[in-house]
């Protein structure tokens, strides 16, 4: 997502760090590299430059001054402006006193508003609301029972007819008052921002029904035109909130970025996968830390927190400090981890991941070949891998149709996961004498976390090697 | 408490992805004695099995069927680029109005294209040309300055072949259409089964995206509306053996084309990308050969557009381009980058919702759509 975006960044905070004294001619090499990263994020020109103008003013400020690291100073300017530029507070949904609320959904042609709708209803469901959902797409064929499908999904009823979708929209909204509905959800075609007709159209599907909430749904990989779409959508209809789709892609996002500058109206939700319930509110403080490479810890313990339970995980955290851990340990603990996410959308929330990792393509079926060998391995193994002789790995490997190798290696790895496990444990614990973390246990809340570096397994030849995670800035 | 859940986490996530980065790492040249997990071959669909059915639309309704007025002759898309030009020329409009080339010029012309979608890296590439030739003194007004950038802009789209492949003799051609979600995939097969329809040719749309609820109805609507042949299968079902179905059908009973419509899926999910390189393959194995590959592009789309060229092409030996929704604000401008950078002809493109609107890439009026005043 924003991964390159961060990346870059990252690239050119590295390159200051640590530098002296800042020339004009510094400034201007630094300035051209986060113009080119921003831009490449699709970030809208306009947007770039004032972002640009702003951050070289304190940069050339910091130059002067002659500070002692003014390098951190254009590192804290970067930082500062993203943060203000994404900030603010999450947008909270309040319901109308007299029922039903009603959310109107906008947006060009594919950028996925009836999917959004009904993924809208099913987050409105989870919050013990009862939405209705009207289908008032009555140009692309088959749009109305798309919506009826993935309404039966998600079991909401969904009201239309074939009239027109200004009448369509009004009789949804009697419906709702009439079976009690307290959310009524809007889907409409999509139309161009350039077609007047057709913003007219949306614009009295909108007065008929008076929107508590009108929704512009943007794909995540748009482009400079993001910011003339969503300008035209909030000149015709007062847009209250953005739904960014499609952000479980590579799509840098820098749309995102821009329509918030804009028109200054938030994000209030993302989409981040095709299953119906891959749907979140946009919390954008957390986006900001994840840009700047700091993770969306919080996004992280949310979801940790809903899928692990609570006992289990403090007898496992346990064992692993005193280096108890087992195998069937850890397989328990990847049936919970699977239960968070998809691999890949957890490695792009930690902090700290190196680049490789974070680009790795990381399917959950590739996590199967470990599952199946251990799962191979007898209770006894499992306790204690180290009895595994060269019998018990041909055995283990047929049982998993993986190689002797790939059993090895695991075993191996396992093994020096567990030492360094140890030695963290005895660290935690002040008396015991413990190597303390070298690095990487800085004042971050949940300070204590292992230092990754000192994994031995994890720099095993070919693999990338994950450092600590940074220091706090 | 909440930091143990993130050890935790953080630590088997961690393990979890070295164990498979170091696995794979170990079998990227896979060497005669490891045993890789081979995928098995697939084995052609039977005909008629996996619950595909065959649908045929009576050509005679067509007329009946067809709700909109049908535009037949295709529209300029210099006439439909008409509306977003106000934007443009406004820029350049600045330009032209110096006597010499400022400073301002070249901002204002760098801003245009990057507003264009063009993408950093090649903007700096034509105005470092550009720069290059104010200096040697060739370029001198402004008038030139624009003139000399749309010349070299037409000449990195010249010379490419933007025909749609067509190959005579037994068994139907195939053109698949690929992309990610909401591009236009679907639209775009019924605009141009129509046409094909129309010049004269039998064409059978075979409903590939299984994924997307009521996609099957969607092109159904506009196989009775062009008077092509439908071959659908279940929600859910598996895709290569409807496309199979699609080319056997189309095979048995004369069918000149078949066009294979197939789900969107962002280019970063590895199973899916998978799963559409094994349709390319299915396509073939009877007696159908692929002769297009066509990644459909919407035109708001921005620097990703190149991921996604590059990741499909990888998959599926994308032919050619389809830009989408050039009708609207959006300049398109990421499909010259992709042309220039991979080489992928654009071939067709989408300025409207009627059936009609579906006209040849011309990269002169693409440019000069750019740059008209």
């Amino acid at each position: 997502m924003f991964e390159s975006l961060s990346d870059r960044l990252d690239g050119i905070v590295k390159r200051l760090r640590g530098k002296g004294r800042l020339t004009e001619a510094d400034v201007d090499v630094v300035m051209k590299e986060i113009r080119t990263a921003l831009l490449d994020a699709d970030v809208n020109v306009t947007v770039v430059r004032s972002v640009c103008n702003r951050i070289r003013e304190k940069a050339i400020g910091a130059a002067r001054s002659q500070s002692l690291d003014p390098g951190q100073q254009v590192v804290k300017a970067v930082h500062d402006e993203l943060t203000r530029i994404l900030g603010g507070e999450t947008l909270k949904i309040s319901y109308a006193s007299k029922p039903p609320t009603v959310v109107l959904m906008a947006g060009l042609q594919g950028s996925g508003k009836t999917t959004n709708s009904a993924k809208l209803a099913a987050w409105f469901k989870a919050q013990g609301r009862q939405p209705l959902l009207v289908g008032a797409d009555l140009q692309r064929p088959a749009a109305v029972e798309q919506l009826r499908t993935l309404g039966r999904q998600i079991d909401v009823p969904v009201y239309s007819e074939p009239s027109d979708p200004v009448s369509t929209a009004s009789r949804g909204l009697e419906e709702a008052k009439r079976l009690g509905r307290d959310v009524l959800i809007v889907d409409t075609a999509g139309r161009l921002s350039i077609d007047a007709e057709m913003m007219e159209q949306v614009r009295q599907i909108s007065v008929a029904v008076e929107p508590d909430y009108t929704f512009l749904v943007i794909d995540a990989m748009t482009g400079q035109d993001a910011v003339q779409t969503a300008e035209a959508f909030h000149a015709t209809l007062q847009i209250d909130g953005v739904i960014l789709s499609k952000l479980d892609g590579d799509a840098r996002g820098g749309a995102a970025l821009s329509v918030k500058e804009v028109i200054g109206r938030p994000i209030a939700f993302a989409s981040t996968g095709e299953k119906l319930d891959a749907f979140e509110q946009f919390h954008p403080d957390r986006m900001s830390g994840r840009i700047l490479g700091m993770g969306d810890m919080l996004t992280l313990i949310e979801q940790a927190e809903k899928a692990f339970e609570k006992e289990q995980a403090e007898e496992a955290a346990a064992k692993l400090m005193e280096g108890e851990f087992t195998l069937d340990d850890f397989l328990e603990q990847m049936q919970q981890i699977k239960k968070m996410g998809s691999l890949g959308s957890l490695l792009g929330m930690m902090p700290g991941m190196p680049k490789e990792l974070k680009g790795a393509k990381i399917d959950d079926d590739d996590l199967k070949p470990i599952e199946a060998i251990i799962r191979s391995m007898t209770p006894e193994e499992r306790r204690s891998p180290n009895i595994i002789n060269g019998s018990r790995r041909t055995r283990i490997a047929d049982g998993s149709g993986t190689t002797v190798g790939d059993v090895n290696r695991l075993v191996k790895q396992f093994g020096d996961m567990q030492k360094m496990m140890k030695k963290m444990g005895l660290a935690g614990r002040p008396g015991k004498g413990g190597k303390k973390g070298k690095k990487g246990r800085g004042g971050r809340p949940g300070a204590g976390m292992p230092d990754l570096a000192a994994l031995p397994g994890l720099g095993a030849p070919g693999a990338p090697g994950l450092p600590g995670f940074p220091p706090s800035r | 408490m909440e930091w143990i859940f993130l050890v935790l986490a953080v630590l088997v996530i961690a393990f979890g992805v070295a164990v498979v980065l170091v696995n794979r790492r170990r079998s990227a040249p896979p060497t005669p004695t490891e045993r890789r997990p081979v995928e098995p071959p697939v084995p052609p669909p039977e005909p008629g099995s996996g619950g595909t059915t065959l649908e045929e639309a009576p050509p005679v309704e067509v007329a009946e069927v067809v709700e909109a007025p049908v535009e037949v002759a295709p529209v300029s898309l210099r006439d439909r680029l008409a509306k977003a030009r106000a934007a443009l020329s406004g820029a350049f409009g600045g330009i032209l109005g110096r006597t010499g080339i400022t400073d301002e010029s070249w901002d204002e012309l760098e801003e245009a294209l990057l507003r264009a979608d063009v993408g950093v890296g090649l903007t700096d590439q034509l105005l470092d040309d550009l720069r290059a030739r104010v200096r040697s003194g060739e370029v001198t007004d402004p008038g030139q300055l624009l003139q000399a950038l749309q010349d070299d802009m037409r000449a990195r789209l010249a010379g490419a072949d933007r025909s749609l492949a067509y190959v005579e003799g037994d068994g139907p051609n195939v053109w698949m259409f690929v992309g990610v979600n909401g591009v236009g995939k679907t639209t775009t097969i019924g605009k141009l089964g129509y046409q094909q329809v129309q010049s004269g040719r039998t064409v059978l749309m075979a409903a590939g995206d299984t994924f997307r609820a009521a996609a099957a109805e969607q092109l159904a609507t506009w196989a009775e509306r062009s008077g092509a042949e439908l071959v659908r299968g279940a929600e859910g079902g598996d895709p290569s053996s409807v496309v199979f179905d699609g080319v056997e059908r189309a095979a048995a009973r004369g069918i000149d084309l078949v066009l294979a419509d197939t789900a969107g899926r962002l280019h970063t999910k590895t199973n899916l990308m998978e799963e559409l390189r094994k349709v390319r393959r299915v396509a073939e194995k009877g007696s159908g050969r692929v002769t297009e590959t066509l990644l459909v592009v919407d035109a708001t789309t921005g620097q990703n557009g190149l991921a996604q060229a590059r990741e499909f092409g990888e998959a599926t030996q994308v032919t050619g381009i389809v830009v989408t929704k050039l009708d609207g604000s959006a300049k398109g401008g990421v499909v010259f980058a992709i042309e220039t950078e991979f080489g992928i002809p654009v071939k067709l493109v989408g300025v409207g919702e009627t059936i009609g609107d579906l006209v040849p890439f011309d990269p002169d009026e693409f440019v000069s759509a750019l740059f008209d005043q």
